[in-house]
Parts: structure tokens; sequence; C-alpha cells
């Protein structure tokens, strides 16, 4: 049921780390495609990405370890190609084919 | 948005912004001020000398791992003469370290340096599995950082190695001077912000070189040199006080980066209140370190070092509720008619005598001068009760043990 929206779709590789891949079925690394547009048209960001996310790929039922009051929750990095986000526009980013998107939590044990 | 560059070099691609004051750096210069930063408070801080024999607490993690992969690079292109050993606890929780160990011993490899594991069955004769059996899995977490905390002594004294560095950074040294706050104990308060615990009549000291790191960046340092390093959680969940402060420091940061080295800063000020207490530090090169005085430290303990937050909409309410019961055991106000500021007609009285009044733990409002340490009574260990921690504990454990295997 991934992304039904019609139209055109965009690849893009999203990996998750430090704790976060238990998450989502305990795998890194996850290719997928994704629709370039939201339902008002306008392109898919972070922010559409990460709802996307919570909606398809995560397994695991504790979605609070992810998401806190439908944003990242503190303590979790996220890379957009090896930049950290707050580079980037954070949420507002706008997705390109072939982005890669790197969720890592510092949060687990040291 | 175009590609910021890099504010050092200028000509690589910014892929860092560094949350203590918003530089934008490129990986490579990220790289070297992390590492230069590190030096510099070893230097200023009289860490190591030469040839010295340096265990690291390891345990596969992400901080010790960039503890270990920095100190192996600073010891080479400075030339330390430090003898670098890797030193790991198994707690013995079925499965939980079966991978971190794993990893310990490729670091081993990696960084060429020999490892040591101890397991808490060899030191206490209880592994935390059993440990659970017997009391369930409320508060065991106290029980694992109580019985680490020895662990890493006890074996770095198996080595004959009278130094330990653990990778303790500036998120968990604000945590615990926020938590030391909320429950009113200044004291170790004050203790907990040393970059040196233990003192020259104990026999190991131990120190925590990642004191003014960022947990964010030790997590980019990892990720951009590509360490190899393990995260799991904690299978058995952590004391819920330290969740609630954790939880209020990543809050804190994302509003304002700056928060968590300013609170490790406060905690050294307000450390430098308590009489008897010295405190190093060198944050920002601030000019206003002091010697590398080593405070005492015996019960600084972090917890299991991992923080999951289960229920993070109960976290406040938790931190709440324990606040009032703190509350209901004693005002906590420091009793300022104690102060006796007796300075009249310009007589300059000695001020070194004087002592602030600090209240202790519970709020028992004794005067705290300069903590008396001593040893347990069982097992040697240095204490400021007849009878440590760990002892305490076990004491607890044995009664309970389960009549079984005849
Ligand atoms: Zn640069
Ligand atoms: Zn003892």
């Amino acid at each position: 049921m991934a992304s039904s929206v019609e139209g055109p779709q965009i690849p893009i590789s999203v990996d998750f780390s430090g704790g976060l891949e238990m998450l989502f079925s305990n795998q890194r690394r996850h290719s997928l495609s994704i629709a370039a547009n939201d339902k008002d048209g306008n392109p898919s960001t972070i922010a559409f990405l990460i709802d996307h996310l919570c909606k398809n790929l995560m397994k695991d039922p504790r979605s609070e370890l992810f998401v806190l009051d439908g944003h990242i929750r503190p303590g979790i990095l996220v890379l957009i190609n090896d930049a950290d986000w707050e580079l980037e526009g954070e949420e507002e980013y706008e997705l390109k084919a072939g982005d890669n998107v790197l969720f890592v939590s510092t949060l687990h044990g040291g | 948005m175009a590609p910021a560059l890099c504010a050092i070099c200028r000509t690589a691609r910014a892929l860092i912004k560094r949350p203590k004051n918003h530089a934008k750096l490129c990986k490579g210069c990220f790289i070297t001020i992390f590492e230069d930063e590190i030096h510099h408070t070893i230097i200023s801080s009289k860490l190591f000398f030469p040839g010295e024999k340096v265990a690291i607490g390891a345990s596969g993690g992400k901080d010790s791992t960039v503890l270990a992969s920095v100190l192996k690079s600073l010891n080479e292109r400075h030339g330390y003469g430090l003898d670098l050993v890797l030193l790991s606890i198994d707690e013995g929780i079925k499965g939980y370290r079966d991978d971190s160990l794993e990893t310990v011993k490729r670091n081993a490899q990696q960084y060429d340096m020999p490892l040591k594991v101890v397991g808490y069955d060899e030191l206490y004769g209880w592994t935390m599995d059993q440990v659970v059996e017997t009391i369930g899995k409320k508060g065991n977490c106290t029980y694992c950082g109580v019985f680490r905390r020895q662990a890493l002594d006890r074996g770095a004294k198996m080595l004959g190695i009278k130094h330990v560095v653990t990778g303790h950074n500036a998120d968990d040294v604000a945590e615990t001077v926020l938590m030391n706050l909320l429950r009113g104990d200044l004291p170790r308060l004050s203790r907990s912000t040393s970059i040196v615990t233990g003192n020259d009549s104990l026999e190991v000291k131990r120190s925590k070189p990642l004191k003014y790191s960022y947990e964010k960046e030790i997590v980019l340092y990892a990720h951009h040199k590509k360490l190899d390093y393990f995260s799991t959680e904690c299978i058995y969940s952590p004391e819920a006080f330290r969740g609630s402060a954790r939880s209020l420091i990543k809050q804190l940061e994302r509003v304002r980066p700056s928060a968590i080295l300013d609170i490790v800063r406060s905690g050294e000020d307000m450390a430098r209140l308590v009489p008897g207490e010295k405190s190093s530090s060198c944050g920002g090169c601030q000019g206003r370190s002091s010697a590398s005085g080593a405070a005492v430290a015996e019960e600084d303990v972090g917890g299991c070092g991992s923080t999951n937050g289960r229920n993070p909409g109960g976290e406040i309410a938790a931190m709440d509720k324990q606040l009032r019961e703190n509350e209901e055991h004693e005002g906590l106000e420091i009793d300022i008619t104690k102060l006796k500021l007796t300075e009249s007609d310009g007589t300059r009285q000695n001020r070194k005598d004087k002592q602030i009044p600090i209240r202790g733990p519970n709020g028992t409002g004794k005067v705290v001068g300069r903590q008396v340490l001593g040893t347990c009574e069982r097992c040697g260990y240095m204490s400021s009760q007849a009878i440590c921690q760990a002892c305490t504990l076990l004491e607890g454990l044995n009664k309970n043990r389960p009549k079984i295997q005849i």
C-alpha cells in the first residue's frame, strides 16, 4: 500500500542506525519509492517522508521512540546525503531522486 | 538552498552544524577540531603522564568506541606515550553482551589494543540475569550501575592499571548535574562535574576525556569516521528519573543547543561553592581552569548507560512525582542564617575558614565539609560509608538468593 497515490514516484534510500533499525524490521537500509508530490500536489518533503515511514515502514508499535508530537524525537539526528538536516531546511527539505536520508539515534547505550 | 561552505577551510561543503557554536564545518575540519578539542582538554587537565598505562572502559557502544579511536590517534599524533588497553565488563545478561563483546573484540584488532573482559559472576557471584530473577526488573539498573563502576576498578586492578578512562560525554555530565540539582544534592553534583575522580590514596583513578564533547558530535564523529560500534537498548529499563532528565536535556538542546555545555559549566561553578571540593575545567578555554583536582566520586553511577524512555508522555509526570516526594521529606532551601557573615568594621576575617552549610541528599542540613573517604569494611574498596553500595546491594541479594541447587 506504499504511496498508493497516482502519479510519479521517486526512488530514495533510507538508513536507520544507533538502535532505530530495531523499529524498522531490524534492517539498516531500505530502498523505497515514494510519491513525488503530496496530496496537495506539493513536492514531497522530509516531513512527508517521516509520516510515510511511520505509516508504511515501521513494524514496531512504539512509534513514540521515533516521532513525538508529530516531529522527530529529540536526540535523533537526521542526515540528508550525509549533511546535517539543519543545513538543508530540516522538515521542509524537498526530496530528490537518489537522495539518502539517515536517521541515527543518539539515545542508546554508550 | 545552496550548499554552505565550511567555515574553516572555505572550500569543502559544510556537512556538520556544531551544537555549541553553530559553526558549519566540512567533514575533514570537523574531525580535526573534534580531536583537537579533546587534546586540549587532556593537556589542560593534565590527565596523563608519559608511559602511563590506561584502561579504556569499553562497551562497544558509540562513546567508548569514539574514545578509543580518538585516544589512539592523539596518543600517536602528540606522543603521549600511553599504554592503552580495552577493558570490558560482561554483566551476564544473556544475549545482550554477545554482539557488543564481538564489537569490542573487533575494536581491539582495529585499534591494535589488548582486551580484557571481566564478568559480574567472577566479581560478585551474580550475573545480572540472576539479579533480575531475584529482585525483578524494577530498580535493577541501580545494581547494574553500581556493580559496573567497581567492576572497571577491579578489572583495572587485576591488570595492574591505575587509571581508567570512560566515555562519559557532556550530555551525560549535564544529565547528572540536573539530576543532582533536582535532588538538592550539591555535594554529589559537585563530584559529578570533575573530570578526574578518585584521589591519590585510592588505587585507581578515573577520568572522562569526552566531558566537553556533545553526544551529537560523538555520533557524527563515529558516523563520518565510519567507526564500528554497536547500539542496543539495555533490555532492562533504566531508572525513570534518569530517563526523565535525559529527555529534558534533549528537549532543551533542540531549542538551545548550547544549553548542554552551559549546564556542565554551571555545575562546575556550583561545585566551587562546595567546601573541600575542587573541580577542574577548561570548558572552551574560558581561562578559569584550576589544577587537575581529583574529586571523590565513589557514587558517580550512571545507571546502565542506556536510555530508552518507553513512555515519554509519562516521563515528566514521573519526574514531577519524584520531586514532590523529595519535597515531602524536607524543605530544600539552604539556610542562610548559618552563613554568619562576620565582616565588620573592615576587619576582614579569614574567608577560607567559613563553610557554607550545604544540605545532603535528604536535606539533613548538616554542614558538609570535605567528605571523609574510607574503605568498605567488606571488600576494601573506597566508600564514604562503612559498607560500600555494592556490598550493601549484595547483602540484600544474598539474603534473597533462592534456595536451589543442593
Ligand atoms: Zn573544512
Ligand atoms: Zn564493599
